[in-house]
């Protein structure tokens, strides 16, 4: 665990821009891996699906389902595309941390994303923005300030402090699940490589596997969920 | 707002709190975003869409092409109807034309039986009353002959002349 992050200090001479390599890197590579993964299974569309289209329209399916269980389907349908691009690129970054850990020297360069609270927190935030664009957009803005002070005025201090609140759950959550599963995995692999006994761990680490790929599975779709609750908040009309 | 800051700052700092890594964060996520819905999203729900389309049409096809047949069976079915009921008229019809011609023969039968009788009936009589006649005929000679034999040897010439024409007379009178 005590592995250090690539760390790029004020880049450009600009003081206040830092970069961790590591993240830049792997956040690219989640992107590369899902945008690939989604032309190549829908590449040949057909109207009798067959294959990867199957899975592909499974999960279109899925989070159809998401939607519709929060918002109705007349307003929900414009965030599909947002739903799907999340859950697809959480899993995956989820999903690369379990499978493989990279150390470079003693740098920790491949690992998963999100257990980064920097990129967590980036996705939250742009989630919660992207609600009150869309508060704003479909319900008109008297509309959308009205929901401060509704049922009452005195509601205003806690509205306002919930949308920093969800911000910090939705990205929170997401980073503790899979940076706890990551650290315990990184022990386990410690454990195993320090030989002797520790060769046992090797039991342990496939159980924490399979569960940090549950974890993984269903962080996304929590995630994805959460996304929809609060954005059926803002532009439902019955609330 | 001071606090919230104070929790990003310790959440952040256990990976560290970059701008840098937000940006690329952001910026990645918003070109997939865009990306996918271009290649993956938009192409994969049109034709769910197209599909779902194409279902609907085909259920109502179906639909459609359903009740056609049941109207031509419903058709077909009436119109056999009719057939077999112009069939069995046409068999009464024949009946009873087998029925009246068979009547008609028979009368014409009869008609001809009973003229044939008479026409025989008729010749009969009419070959009766000439032997009738042929017989009268050669009785009054045979009798003459018979007479004139038995008489010749005993009246005279005088006798005679007085008999035949008494006799001629009575013939005469008997016509």
């Amino acid at each position: 665990m005590n592995h250090e992050a690539p760390l790029l200090n004020d880049a450009f001479g600009i003081s206040w821009l830092d970069f961790n390599l590591a993240n830049v890197l792997m956040i690219i590579v989640s992107s590369v891996v899902v945008f690939v993964f989604c032309v190549w299974a829908s590449r040949k569309l057909q109207m009798k699906p067959t294959g990867f289209q199957n899975f592909m329209e499974w999960l279109v399916e899925f989070v159809k389902g998401i939607v519709n269980d929060t918002m109705d389907w007349k307003t929900g349908k414009v965030f599909l595309p947002l739903g799907l691009t999340l859950l697809l690129y959480i899993f995956v970054s989820n999903m690369l941390g379990v499978m493989t850990n990279g150390v470079v020297g003693h740098d920790l360069w491949w690992k998963s994303p999100t257990a980064d609270a920097t990129l967590t927190l980036t996705l939250s935030a742009t989630v919660i923005i992207l609600t009150h664009f869309y508060g704003i957009k479909l319900q008109g803005s008297k509309h959308y300030f009205k929901t401060f002070v509704s049922p009452v005025p005195l509601m205003l201090p806690f509205k306002i402090i919930e949308e920093f609140t969800n911000t910090l759950t939705l990205g929170l959550r997401l980073f503790g699940n899979i940076y706890a599963g990551e650290v315990l995995l990184t022990l386990l692999v410690g454990m195993v490589m320090a030989g002797g006994l520790g060769v046992v761990g090797i039991i342990p680490m496939v159980v924490w596997q399979a569960f940090s790929t549950f974890i993984g599975a269903i962080q996304a779709y929590v995630f994805v969920m959460l996304t929809m609750v609060y954005m059926s908040h803002k532009v439902s009309s019955d609330h | 707002m001071q606090s919230y800051v104070g929790l990003m700052t310790l959440s952040a700092s256990v990976g560290g709190f970059r701008f840098g890594d937000m940006a690329v964060q952001l910026i990645a996520f918003i070109i997939l975003l865009i990306l996918l819905k271009k290649f993956a999203w938009g192409p994969l729900m049109n034709m769910m869409q197209k599909r779902e389309e194409y279902v609907a049409g085909e259920i109502e096809a179906a639909e459609k092409s359903r009740l056609e047949a049941e109207q031509a069976s419903k058709d077909a079915a009436a119109e056999l109807l009719q057939v077999k009921q112009e069939a069995q008229k046409m068999i009464e019809n024949a009946k009873n034309a087998g029925v009246k011609q068979e009547q008609d023969i028979i009368e014409a039968a009869r008609k001809e039986a009973e003229r044939i009788k008479v026409q025989a009936q008729a010749d009969i009589q009419n070959e009766k009353e000439q032997a009738i006649q042929v017989l009268q005929a050669q009785v009054a000679s045979l009798s003459v002959l018979i007479a004139g034999k038995v008489i010749e040897k005993e009246i005279s010439e005088k006798d005679q002349e007085e008999l035949i024409n008494t006799f001629l007379k009575e013939v005469g009178e008997g016509r």
